[in-house]
């Protein structure tokens, strides 16, 4: 069959802060990753775009050094990540990668400053620090005035941007967000999305995130798209038409 | 018609929380978790209601089988008549139940579980001896019981199926001397009703072990609560009304109470074929003496199902359950002070006035009163706990992060990890006033022994009733010949009445019978022949009162005890100076009697030995049991020990302390469940702290936390109670508190457990704090 | 819609005679607007002016004239030119996604490719409206919306289409 002209393997070599070789992965007797292969850059906001079910979060999980894949690398930062131990993956986790997730995310007993101080005390900061740059982030996410309150008494919008509080209050390189707006209606996702990008792209801070809305998608610079487990990078389409 | 209805309605809602009780994996784990803690509770609970039944069957195959004492009316031996004597002994510590059997005709009545008599030089034994004959700890026994064995002694025949018995046969014995004759074995007798303080201590003992189980049980029909508040809440959703939802919730226990009750009497039928393998603390019990009372069965099997279906209504009252979701009072149910004090207030005010009222011998309480005054005051514990909890928690900011992750848990949901902890802290209240009760009882029941030190190397041996001196002399060379003793003083020892007083102020003397040289080691002699008599005396000694004078008339009977004549202190006899024997730290005062200088076969003389060893040890001291065996079953050796205790309390230590074994580990297997089920209902919670890169330590120290801290309050609390309620009861008996520290060893085992619960879970918890739980549901 | 490139697809499937062009052209594409034999010959002259078809053969018969066309190189790479190219994300463009999509599938092309590179030229004028509307004023928002739930729809459907591919391979070829 004759075909129409496929893109070549992505080329990020210089700028590549993240990169994935032939990453797979099975759960039981189904194959959630078959093979992806594609670099992200500092500071770039990367969509991850494929119908549920089509291994996104999967992809996420091997990318953040959540779950080791079963074949293929990770790089961060010219390390191969899926090579670390636990605590190496814990440790890359606590300090230089943030996450947003759909929901339940933010843990209950804790109000939301604490919450959003989370990762800074897990790296080690002491709780007045803490807290009083989480503080800086909740104002930046426009949510400081509910930092007393327990995630059980805020908003869906209002617990979302303390979730991205969260996510970069420890000055992350990446931030992975799995559906951050998932739970939301438009106009609070894209107050979710713009503060997220707005915020990420001011701090240098790359995005990985997964959608599959593709007005959120459009808050990203170039989106990767997953489909039956294969992830393929849709970037270098255009150029090489 | 609207009765009919309403009942329908009542179980329909109840069939559909069953139900859900069995639908979807996490109902049915909920669902077998919740019955696997009732079960465990209800097989303990119908095990305790055994033990009326157990006890009553042991007492009647003992009774059956005695009879040793009641001689009296069997005048004339007839072809069923037999003589018996007893040949108790004792091995390591276990108590050996043996007695003599010689037949008088060709058909001897047999003792119940034994089919063939045994013959002279035959035995008949019970399956645990014969098993301990022939393994390797038995090697010693052995040489005891040289008899061969012919047969076993059946189920009817033993007081349990750990119990040492034998049978030996014999025809050394003469009636009314030796032996005593039976026509049938067997008595009724009344026994004597059990000491007040002793049935009051069993009565406290039930309570304490008992209401940790009911706690347990109550705990564990509430496991998986969050989850099934919020399938409550759609079910609101699509219609149902609050009334409705209690009653579904209600079912769902029911149905995991109900599934508990069965697995319960399965594992306690199971766990009853198994009776007698176990022989916990020297109790046994037969499989089929392990049968619940009916009325206590019943109860355990209705009740258990019905307080499942209270406690689950009953959570709810603090909680709405609305269409869109579940609402927890933010103050949760009333933290007040007040009513929670009110129990355990009424509980020491029917204790306090009862003071004194078992001082003594005499006395009687209403046990009724004392099982509700010591249970009103345990639910204190319980009742507190939350409130104190609540009270401290509140106050506490700041800290390490798993501190912080912890204390703020505990702030928005102090009630599931307060109730994990309040079956273990009201057991330890409990054991608490029970340890100081036993100390106090220990004190009562225990006599003292006239022996003036403990050292186990030192042995006293009694027996040899009416030895001849030169038989005694025997005996004690066979003792020295002993590998391991280091020396042997041997005498006969008498004590005979003083003639000519009355029966209400008869005084005995004590004579010591034997050689020169025996006697030299009791006092200074200046110069000893055969035929002197000396009075020993030690004026530091007060209280014994020194030997009678010259010339005092000592009545002597011979044996049979008829033609009663005396024998006159002769006026030559010396008084000299007791001295420190060997093997005693105070002077005797005695007669000292050569073989010759008094008609000494018409003495009531026994040998008495004392022995050295050269160390401490048991198997020594049985092969010194062995040698005195062969010739004289009946001789008893003691080791010294200033006191003794009361075989009853003995008993009952023991019963309790298997009991408390029992309950710790029930209520350690209990918090591992409801600790699995907590760490369960956070799983994504968990999941997320992981991807964060929150350290396994950070989580388990908070975890940790999160126990540790109502654990602490909950045994402070526990000791203070546990202490109050040992002291309302020491104030029954009328003793007073010796020992205020009784409380650290039982905190320290309540703090030991929360330990290894807590180890125990981390491999769930590093389980779930895998990233599986991102996976949306 | 490019009525000479769908004509030119036809063909590059084989030869056929105006007739058969305008029957397949109805029975594929023609669902709301049927072809008149016209626009048929009229855009067959152009490109045999082109040099993108030329006439195999006339069939001796009765009636109008019997030509068969036949695609040439030039028309080939005219076609595959049309296909590779994204079109312009706008309103109402369905139709024309929809028959690129039957003539890729038609002549063996990579139907999803195809999809795909629409999908990234669709995303990037989504970005491009998403940026607009973050720096704009409230009427730049509002436009940028109306603009960015269109082009949404339209990516949905590229989604759906990309999902039944196979299907519709199958039901085109058949």
């Amino acid at each position: 069959m004759t075909s129409l002209p496929t893109p070549p393997a992505p080329s990020h070599p210089t700028a590549a802060l993240l990169s994935a070789q032939g990453l797979r992965k099975t759960y039981g007797t189904t194959t959630a990753l078959d093979g992806a292969d594609f670099s992200i850059g500092a500071g770039e906001v990367v969509a991850v775009m494929g119908p549920s079910g089509s291994g996104k979060s999967t992809l996420l999980h091997c990318l953040a050094g959540i779950v080791p894949p079963d074949s293929g690398r990770v790089t961060y930062q010219g390390r191969d990540i899926s090579t670390l131990s636990d605590a190496q993956r814990s440790a890359l986790r606590r300090g230089d990668f943030g996450f947003v997730f759909q929901f339940g995310q933010l843990v209950p007993e804790l109000t939301c400053l604490e919450n959003a101080a989370l990762p800074l005390r897990l790296a080690g900061a002491g709780r007045k620090e803490a807290e009083a740059r989480a503080k800086e982030w909740l104002e930046r996410l426009e949510v400081e005035d509910v930092r007393h309150h327990r995630p059980g008494q805020v908003s869906g919008g209002q617990g979302q941007r303390v979730a991205v509080a969260r996510a970069l209050a420890g000055g992350p390189r990446v931030v992975f967000a799995d559906e951050p707006t998932g739970a939301l209606d438009s106009l609070n996702g894209e107050r979710v999305m713009r503060l997220l990008t707005e915020t990420a792209r001011a701090s240098q801070t790359a995005v990985v995130l997964v959608t599959h809305e593709s007005r959120v998608a459009a808050y990203s610079d170039r989106e990767i798209v997953v489909r039956d487990g294969r992830a393929r990078d849709m970037n270098p389409m255009a150029a090489a038409l | 018609m609207t009765d009919r209805r309403r009942v329908r309605g009542w179980a329909r809602d109840l069939a559909m929380g069953a139900r859900f009780a069995f639908s979807g994996r996490q109902g049915r784990v909920r669902t077998a978790l919740t019955a696997l803690g009732v079960a465990l509770g209800v097989a303990m609970l119908l095990l305790a209601a055994s033990v009326p039944h157990a006890l009553s069957e042991r007492d009647a195959r003992t009774d059956a089988r005695g009879g040793l004492l009641v001689d009296a009316g069997v005048e004339h031996s007839s072809d069923r008549s037999l003589l018996v004597a007893d040949a108790n002994t004792s091995y390591h510590d276990k108590e050996l139940h043996a007695r003599m059997l010689q037949a008088e005709g060709s058909h001897p009545v047999t003792p119940p579980g034994v089919d063939r008599f045994p013959r002279p030089g035959e035995m008949v034994v019970s399956p645990a001896l014969k098993e301990l004959l022939a393994s390797q700890d038995g090697a010693e026994l052995t040489k005891r019981f040289d008899h061969r064995v012919v047969g076993t002694i059946g189920k009817e025949g033993l007081s349990g199926p750990a119990e040492l018995s034998a049978y030996l046969g014999t025809d050394e014995l003469t009636p009314g001397a030796t032996g005593v004759r039976l026509e049938r074995f067997g008595i009724s007798q009344d026994r004597p009703p059990m000491d007040p303080v002793l049935l009051m201590l069993g009565a406290v003992a039930c309570v304490v072990l008992l209401t940790p189980v009911a706690v347990f049980v109550a705990t564990a029909t509430r496991f998986g609560g969050e989850r099934r508040d919020r399938r409550l809440a759609a079910l609101r959703l699509v219609g149902a009304d609050a009334a409705m939802t209690r009653r579904i919730a209600a079912g769902e226990s029911l149905a995991g109470a109900v599934l508990g009750v069965v697995l319960g009497a399965v594992l306690f039928a199971l766990g009853r074929q198994g009776a007698d393998e176990v022989s916990l603390f020297d109790a046994s019990a037969f499989p089929s003496d392990v049968v619940p009372d009916p009325a206590l069965g019943a109860l355990v099997v209705l009740g258990v199902p019905a307080v499942a279906v209270a406690v689950s209504v009953f959570a709810l009252r603090g909680v709405t359950i609305e269409p869109l979701g579940v609402l927890r009072e933010s103050r949760p149910v009333s933290r007040r002070l007040w009513w929670r004090l009110v129990p355990p207030a009424v509980g020491l005010l029917l204790l306090l006035p009862l003071a004194g009222a078992l001082r003594g011998d005499s006395g009687q309480v209403s046990e009724t009163r004392v099982v509700s005054g010591a249970l009103l005051l345990l639910s204190g514990v319980a009742l507190l706990l939350p409130w104190l909890v609540g009270r401290l928690v509140n106050g506490l900011r700041g800290g390490t992060l798993s501190w912080q992750l912890a204390v703020r848990r505990l702030q928005l949901g102090g009630g599931t990890a307060v109730r994990a902890v309040s079956g273990i802290t009201i057991a330890v209240a409990g054991a608490i006033a029970l340890q100081m009760l036993f100390a106090g009882a220990e004190e009562l029941s225990t006599r003292p022994t006239g022996q003036e030190r403990t050292d186990a190397r030192r042995i006293t041996v009694g027996g040899g009733y009416r030895l001849s001196p030169a038989e005694a002399e025997q005996r004690t060379r066979k003792l020295r010949n002993i590998e391991g003793v280091a020396s042997v003083s041997g005498y006969l020892e008498a004590s005979q009445p003083i003639a000519g007083m009355t029966e209400a102020e008869q005084k005995y003397a004590t004579v010591i019978v034997g050689d020169c040289a025996r006697l030299r080691g009791l006092a200074a002699l200046p110069s000893c022949h055969d035929g002197q008599v000396f009075r020993a005396t030690a004026p530091e000694r007060k209280g014994s009162g020194p030997p009678p004078r010259a010339g005092t008339a000592l009545e002597v009977t011979g044996p049979g005890g008829k033609g009663a004549t005396k024998w006159t202190v002769p006026a030559s006899a010396r008084t000299v100076r007791a001295k420190h024997p060997g093997w005693s730290d105070l002077p005797v005062e005695a007669l000292l009697v050569t073989p010759s200088a008094a008609p000494v076969e018409r003495f009531d003389v026994s040998y008495t030995g004392w022995i050295q060893l050269r160390e401490d040890d048991p198997d020594v001291v049985e092969k010194v049991r062995t040698a005195l065996y062969r010739d004289d079953p009946v001789a008893g050796i003691m080791q010294m020990h200033e006191t003794e205790t009361s075989k009853d309390f003995l008993a009952l230590r023991r019963a309790v302390f298997a009991a408390a074994t029992g309950v710790l580990a029930l209520i350690g297997a209990s918090m591992i469940l409801s600790q699995i089920e907590q760490l369960r209902e956070r799983r994504r919670q968990l999941a997320v702290l992981v991807a964060f890169g929150t350290r396994r330590r950070t989580l388990g120290a908070s975890v940790l936390w999160q126990t540790a801290v109502p654990v602490a309050l909950g045994l402070l609390l526990a000791s203070g109670i546990g202490l109050g309620l040992g002291w309302a009861l020491m104030r029954v008996i009328g003793r007073p508190v010796r020992e205020w520290t009784v409380f650290w060893p039982m905190a320290g085992v309540g703090a030991g457990v929360i330990a290894v619960v807590t180890l125990l879970s981390m491999p769930v918890l590093w389980r779930l704090m895998r990233p599986d739980g991102l996976r949306t549901e | 819609m490019s009525i000479s490139h769908t004509l030119l697809g036809l063909l590059e499937t084989g030869p056929r005679h105006g007739y058969d062009l305008k029957r397949a052209f109805d029975e594929k594409f023609g669902h709301d607007r049927q072809l008149h034999y016209g626009q048929v010959y009229s855009t067959m002259s152009r490109l045999l002016k082109n040099g993108l078809v030329e006439v195999e053969g006339v069939e001796p018969g009765e009636g109008p004239e019997r030509k068969r066309y036949a695609i040439t190189e030039a028309g080939v790479t005219d076609v595959h030119t049309w296909l590779s190219t994204p079109e312009k994300p706008e309103p109402y463009l369905q139709s024309t996604l929809y028959t690129k999509l039957v003539l890729a599938l038609l002549t063996g092309r990579d139907g999803a490719a195809l999809l795909d590179i629409q999908r990234a030229e669709h995303l990037r004028m989504m970005r491009e409206l998403t940026r607009r509307k973050t720096h704009g004023d409230l009427a730049d928002q509002l436009i940028c919306d109306h603009a960015l739930f269109h082009l949404e729809a339209d990516l949905r459907w590229l989604e759906t289409a990309a999902a039944r591919l196979d299907k519709l391979a199958g039901q085109v070829s058949a």
